[in-house]
């Protein structure tokens, strides 16, 4: 580091022009990790005969004729993930709410070891595990049906939910508790009256990240699927075809699949933050 | 709550709760735990269980005859198999690259979105968009449009710089995949370090200024440490989710040219899907779990020292 100027007035110049030359650097970062996104975007709304030139155009006649192709075959993949997304998400807030509180408000004796076994589930490779996951599935008859998605998707989201809900149990002010229960209240509505309305931000954005995760999960729905439960990834993964151009039509197809979940964690960026850095570390 | 008086033995207690931490109330804690602990037991547990069973069958889809016992022969094929093994360090190699690149990106990122400048906001956004894109759509994205040799945009944009017409998935494979894995889980670790960064106190910070710490003194002496707990999360996380990394391997390479970005996920997803083997696949799968918690019990003390932190925030 060089001395500190002593004056004023070049003092403050620096730090300006430091300033925007931070700025500056930051924009050009921001632009480049998104630049993959932006292509993708642009590239759907190529007719497919401008999609894969040399040099790549930047200057088109914009159609829409791919995203009317994409749209019309993906009706059931669509319906799929909506249901699989939001069936688990509503199934680990109503197991993860309750385990939560369990670990944290009135936690149970050996907590630790709770919470402990919920995440070393997500440390055992699913993977490993997926040609008796298929064979269970086929003997139970859930094999391609949305139902054995939701169970599935519920197991890979609940251990995280319960710990990210956990923490935010934890920065409940306890007077409040104390307060509920010199009222009289009990456990349901402690946790009804009091807990839910406080974490209710902290929920949100575990749903979420619960939905995301869901949402974009392809390995288990690729194994365990074919036709009467496929999903939105695996819609993209059948606008590649064989031979042909396609790169026009498979922009379009990753823009749609991706969209919903881009824009939704937009809109919840500040929750999205708080629910990934957990309130448990302050 | 109704009590329909049944003329058995009166229960007195009903309603009045004991004071006394006996086992009624035990029970009372551990009920709301329950149905979260039996569902991801039997959920999680049982398929694991049934790998293990299977990975001492001989058992083939493609064959009409039923499992039968076939001792420890899938696991000697398994540690004899050559695949086997270049997929497991393949796996270390990738997750190990992309999450240590992703935390030192996620970490410059963090920083200069710490700092105050124009649109902020608008590119923090930008920066966290490629961990929303589908993994999926970012896979076939980047194969086509981004890394193709003749029309992809990476080769246009580095072409001023001598770059012509790189076939990136065929000579560069592996780099390729884990360039992805990178792109995806920056914005993971920027803004865990991010949040980091803002819950540091400012007058710490200020006092070091005032004592004539430099930038760069004060970030390795009082930042880093501070950001620790956090880093440590970040990589935890991104680790779990990184070494079954299938997506961008599935659809960006094949697991090829040939074997060179064969990760164990793949390998496992091949055996099953290809070989029909799946007492060869649940064996190795039986091997990638043991490897697994053999690291995981170094990861989870690291959990162990988050709690602190906790502990002695509260």
């Amino acid at each position: 580091m060089t001395a500190v100027p002593v004056t004023p007035g070049p003092h403050r110049l620096r730090e300006m022009s430091g300033r925007a030359g931070w700025g500056v650097l930051a924009w050009i970062v921001g632009i480049a990790f998104f630049l993959p996104v932006l292509w993708m975007v642009i590239t759907a709304f190529k007719p497919e005969s401008a999609a894969e030139t040399w040099p790549p155009q930047f200057v088109f006649k914009p159609t829409l004729s791919e995203f009317r192709l994409v749209f019309s075959g993906m009706g059931p993949f669509l319906t799929h993930s909506v249901v699989a997304t939001i069936g688990s998400t509503i199934l680990v807030v109503l197991l993860g709410v309750p385990a939560a509180y369990a670990l944290s408000v009135h936690p149970v004796k050996r907590w630790r070891d709770g919470l402990f076994f919920f995440i070393s589930t997500k440390m055992l490779p699913i993977v490993a595990a997926i040609g008796p996951l298929y064979v269970i599935a086929l003997k139970a008859h859930l094999l391609d049906t949305v139902w054995l998605l939701i169970i599935l998707y519920t197991a890979m989201n609940l251990p995280l939910a319960v710990w990210m809900i956990r923490s935010f149990m934890l920065e409940v002010p306890r007077e409040l508790l104390e307060a509920a229960r010199l009222d009289g209240a009990g456990r349901i509505r402690e946790i009804s009256g009091v807990i839910l309305p406080i974490i209710s931000p902290g929920l949100v954005s575990t749903a979420l990240i619960c939905v995301i995760f869901a949402w974009n999960e392809l390995f288990l729905a690729l194994n365990l699927t074919v036709t009467n439960a496929a999903t939105m990834p695996m819609y993209l993964i059948s606008s590649v075809p064989q031979e042909g151009l396609y790169i026009a039509h498979l922009s379009a197809a990753a823009t749609v699949a991706s969209v919903p979940v881009i824009l939704v964690g937009w809109i919840a960026q500040r929750s999205l933050v708080r629910g990934l850095s957990m309130g448990a570390i302050k | 709550m109704a009590v329909v008086e049944t003329g058995a033995a009166p229960t007195p207690t009903v309603g009045i709760r004991p004071r006394k931490p006996g086992r009624g109330e035990g029970w009372q804690r551990r009920l709301p735990l329950l149905p979260a602990l039996i569902y991801t037991v039997v959920v999680t547990q049982i398929p694991f269980l049934v790998t293990l069973w299977y990975s001492f069958q001989n058992y083939f889809f493609n064959v009409p005859q039923p499992a039968h016992f076939a001792g420890f022969s899938n696991y000697s094929t398994v540690f004899t198999n050559a695949a086997f093994r270049g997929s497991l360090v393949r796996s270390v190699v990738m997750t190990a690259a992309s999450v240590i690149i992703a935390m030192v990106l996620g970490v410059a990122f963090a920083v200069l979105l710490d700092r105050k400048f124009l649109g902020r906001g608008v590119v923090r956004t930008l920066i966290i968009t490629p961990f929303l894109v589908m993994p999926a759509a970012a896979a076939l994205v980047w194969s086509g449009p981004m890394l193709d040799p003749n029309f992809g945009l990476l080769n246009y944009l580095l072409a001023p710089f001598g770059v012509h017409h790189v076939a990136w998935l065929s000579t560069h494979a592996l780099g390729s995949v884990i360039v992805v894995m990178i792109w995806q889980w920056t914005p993971f670790m920027t803004l865990i370090v991010l949040a980091g960064l803002q819950s540091q106190p400012s007058d710490t910070l200020e006092a070091a200024k005032v004592d004539g710490a430099g930038a760069f003194a004060t970030f390795r002496e009082l930042t880093l440490p501070h950001l620790r707990p956090y880093i440590e999360l970040g990589i935890l996380l991104g680790s779990i989710y990184l070494v079954n990394s299938f997506d961008a391997v599935r659809l960006m390479t094949n697991g090829g040219p040939g074997t060179s970005t064969t990760n164990l996920p793949f390998y496992l997803y091949q055996q099953v899907n290809f070989a029909f083997n799946v007492g060869g696949a649940a064996a190795a799968g039986v091997i990638t779990v043991i490897l697994t918690i053999i690291v995981a019990t170094f990861a989870l003390r690291l959990f162990a020292r988050v709690f602190q932190f906790e502990e002695a925030g509260v």
